[in-house]
């Protein structure tokens, strides 16, 4: 097997290939690429700092309420931290994270060369960016969102925030939005048109499933947000009333819209995270994953479930007794899809020789963290026990075992195992199992107590709180763990920084895994294949060894397509090629069209009126020229091989 | 196997039609406003289930004028799909010709609808069914202006000879975001003219 992979990386025709794919020079390179690994890392560092970011905006409310009636921050600083906080890691950090490990991994799982809309790709980048910028605009003046993360009305109404706090949140999030849809169908027909050829769907690694239903409900979640959003800020401009009582509105609107959004939105966060782990674990674990058809079914299936308990955040708002059944029910039998990813993980462990590196602390502490989790959620989908709960530090204790366990924990997981592919270079491993171990104890010492002071009635959002509550110890608890989480975060980070220099070669595949990804060069050519992979299993590089697969894929095939950027289509469900894409070059529209749609943003926040007509018609110039008929190609049809 | 898989025969470079990655693309953008529409209308229901008096609070609109405009908008989907065909049978001019009859017929809606809110008796600070009614119309419109904009292109690369009868995907996908903002219009004006109706 080594063979074959040290024969693919020495193409006769690689230079070509090199010269057609590699983006160019300087600055205007920098800004023009339409690379998915540059666009991938750069998706990952992004999402990172701004982790950081809200990392710091979390240390600062821990210290604050690391003992009862301090007075480090005042009630409205503490207000715009803790909605920055919130609005940072769900937004600007848990998607943008995965969309990077989706975009710096798609085509090298799947065997293409990029994905379907390079430029596209390029510009959910710059988006996610220019809203991320957006939404902090603010802050440096004490101006930033100031009323959760979710943003109920009235209190997010004119009367009650007059500045333009809530207006920066409702026009940034309709600003991300833009990104993240472009984001979701670039992903969609990427999946459906460029895997290699035998890649039929039951072949796909989990990743690209939980990306891929992450996508589809985003297509249909995030209108609801954008939606939201807009009629909050035109209540507020001009004085409409859709969620105003006085004038035939009502408040809950925007609760059942936010949460219609809200809720596939939360496992749009974890799906891909799931795949993250059912893709690395089984290569610690030296076998295949147990169940993959249903760990494949289980995660559409708690999407299609996930669209049905948005009103279990709206227990205690008065609803009909038949709706609250209804939607509790459904929450607990979303419990079922999770359960069997959850044995399937197990069962992979169970029966096989696992070996102890550092994604594979991660990936199995993210298994007992997500049972944490799910079984507090559970309990909150029963209505008596809600109405108890919610609102207080049990939901807040919640949230974090679903976020940081299913998000976090994979996702740095998942760094650790993609590092050597990205870099070349091996993470150090000793600093890596010390990160691990402190993070999981500073998690586990932080969010445990959380859920003491929810049961003992401790109100979440509250900037202090008086002594003698019985909130105390856990509180102190809290500020001590989250301050040992944030060190152990920091090693990952530093371990990073000194191993992508420091490292020792990785190989292409140093940890002897099974997927495509692996049979090309730390890191890849720019045109990741030399050749394109014929795919005849789940594993194509472990065939040899496994017995149960019977075909043999060919990762030299006679596919080169070295004209021009070419990469195979092929069909949805099989994977039969039928077309020669042409895929477009460096490009500058992508980051033009941003800064133009940024101009739209800002004069709608200032009431600039006059900048965001100049920079609509700045957009639709920018939009015309990208989207323009080019030349068709010298020839009508060409061979896929020799 | 590997037969089916990687044909031997040449296949289409640069695919056009249902197999070029852009169809693909505009469907799943249609599928995502048709859903930003849908919220629209779910919070038109919502607060008309909620209110506490008679709903529409101004009445029940007249149908008449929009109803007019509804078929002057569907007929310019049919003049998009005649241009189209004349595309795909060779015709630059009547592609072109057929877009700006399109594009004639989309301004003529525009303006009855500007029209008929030149006519109402709220505004959008009214209530909130004066909100939904202004915010929810005000969108489609919107739709159109972006859908005039994407025609008005294309009629100018069909004038300069950029469109083949092999070779005219933006067409298809142009038209294609046309039908949506027409099939969308069937939804609104059945929501806001139809639907009291009902009850």
């Amino acid at each position: 097997m080594a063979d074959t992979t040290t024969e693919t990386r020495v193409p006769p025709s690689g230079p070509d290939l090199a010269a057609i794919w590699e983006t160019g020079p300087g600055l205007k390179g920098w800004f023009s690429t339409v690379d998915h690994k540059e666009i991938g890392k750069r998706y990952l560092v992004t999402a990172l700092v701004f982790l950081f970011i809200g990392g710091i905006e979390a240390l600062v409310m821990r210290a604050q309420l690391a003992q009862p009636n301090q007075t480090l921050l005042s009630p409205a600083e503490y207000n715009q931290l803790f909605t920055m906080h919130g609005v940072t890691m769900i937004f600007l950090y848990a998607l943008p994270m995965l969309s990077g490990f989706s975009n710096y991994l798609w085509p090298l799982l799947l065997g293409s060369r990029d994905m379907a809309f390079p430029r596209l790709n390029a510009f959910s980048y710059w988006v996610y960016l220019a809203s991320g910028i957006f939404i902090y605009s603010t802050f440096l003046i004490g101006q930033a969102p100031n009323v959760g993360w979710f943003n109920y009305v009235p209190l997010a109404g004119k009367e009650y925030d007059p500045g333009v706090n809530i207006d920066v949140y409702a026009l940034g999030l309709i600003f991300l939005g833009i990104s993240t849809t472009v984001g979701a169908i670039n992903f969609i027909v990427s999946l459906m048109r460029t895997r290699a050829p035998g890649m039929s769907i039951n072949r796909m690694p989990i990743l690209v499933w939980g990306t891929l239903t992450a996508s589809v409900a985003n297509l249909f979640a995030v209108p609801a947000l954008s939606a939201a959003c807009l009629l909050l800020w035109l209540d507020r401009q001009f004085g409409m009333h859709f969620f105003d009582p006085l004038g035939g509105g009502q408040p809950l609107l925007w609760q059942h819209l936010f949460w219609i959004f809200g809720h596939p939105w939360v496992y749009a966060l974890v799906l891909p995270a799931m795949g993250i782990v059912s893709d690395g674990l089984p290569t610690f674990c030296r076998r295949p994953l147990v169940g993959y058809t249903a760990v494949a079914l289980a995660t559409v299936a708690t999407m299609v479930v996930g669209f049905g308990v948005w009103v279990h955040h709206m227990f205690a708002t008065g609803m009909p007794g038949l709706a609250l059944s209804f939607f509790g029910a459904a929450s607990m039998i979303i419990a079922i899809p999770s359960a069997v990813s959850v044995f399937a993980w197990l069962g992979t462990i169970w029966t096989g020789r696992p070996v102890f590196k550092t994604p594979f602390l991660y990936f199995s502490g993210f298994i007992l963290l997500f049972v944490i989790g799910g079984v507090s959620g559970f309990m909150t989908a029963a209505v008596p026990l809600d109405w108890q709960l919610t609102d207080t530090y049990f939901v807040v204790a919640h949230l974090h075992y679903v976020l940081l366990g299913i998000n976090v924990f994979p996702v740095i997981g998942g760094l650790y195992y993609w590092f050597p592919k990205i870099t070349g270079r091996m993470a150090n491993e000793r600093l890596g199992a010390w990160s691990f171990w402190i993070s999981f104890i500073g998690f586990n010492v932080a969010f445990m107590p959380m859920h003491l002071s929810g049961l003992r009635g401790m109100p979440r959002r509250i900037y202090t709180y008086p002594d003698h509550m019985g909130w105390d110890v856990s509180n102190l608890l809290t500020s001590l763990g989250s301050a040992i989480l944030a060190i152990g975060l920091l090693l990952t980070l530093y371990n990073f920084w000194i191993s992508r220099r420091r490292g020792g070669l990785a190989g292409p595949n140093p940890w002897d895994a099974a997927t495509l990804e692996w049979s090309v060069p730390s890191p890849p050519p720019a045109y990741n294949f030399a050749r394109i992979p014929i795919v005849a299993s789940r594993h194509p590089l472990w065939e040899v060894r496994l017995k149960s697969v019977k075909s043999q894929s060919n990762l030299n095939s006679e596919i080169v397509l070295d004209d021009g950027r070419e990469t195979p289509a092929t069909s949805t469900l099989d994977a039969e090629a039928d077309a020669v894409l042409r895929m477009p070059g460096d490009s500058l529209w992508p980051a033009l069209l941003t800064a133009a749609l940024a101009g739209i943003f800002f004069g709608l926040l200032f009431h600039l009126w006059w900048l965001s007509g100049v920079a609509a018609i700045f957009s639709i110039g920018f939009l015309a020229a990208w989207l323009a008929p080019v030349a068709p190609p010298d020839r009508a049809e060409e061979p896929l091989v020799g | 196997m590997a037969d089916v898989l990687v044909p031997r025969e040449p296949v289409p470079v640069a695919p056009q039609g249902r197999r070029a990655s852009a169809w693909y693309g505009m469907i799943f953008l249609v599928a995502t406003e048709a859903a930003l529409f849908i919220y629209l209308l779910f919070s038109y229901f919502f607060l008309a289930s909620q209110a506490p008096n008679h709903w529409p609070p101004s009445g029940v609109p007249d149908p008449l004028v929009a109803g007019i405009d509804t078929l002057i908008l569907l007929a310019s989907s049919g003049t998009a799909w005649w241009a189209q065909r004349g595309i795909q049978l060779g015709s630059s001019i009547r592609l072109a010709a057929g877009l700006c009859v399109t594009i004639l017929l989309g301004l003529v809606f525009a303006g009855v609808q500007g029209w008929e809110w030149a006519h109402k008796t709220f505004t959008p600070a009214t209530n909130a069914y004066g909100s939904l009614y202004f915010t929810t119309t005000g969108l489609h419109i919107a739709h159109v202006a972006i859908g005039l904009i994407i025609l008005a292109f294309l009629a100018v690369w069909a004038a300069m000879g950029r469109f083949t009868a092999r070779r005219h995907l933006h067409v298809v996908v142009g038209v294609l975001y046309w039908h949506f903002v027409d099939v969308v219009w069937i939804f609104v004006f059945s929501t806001f003219y139809l639907s009291p109706r009902l009850g």
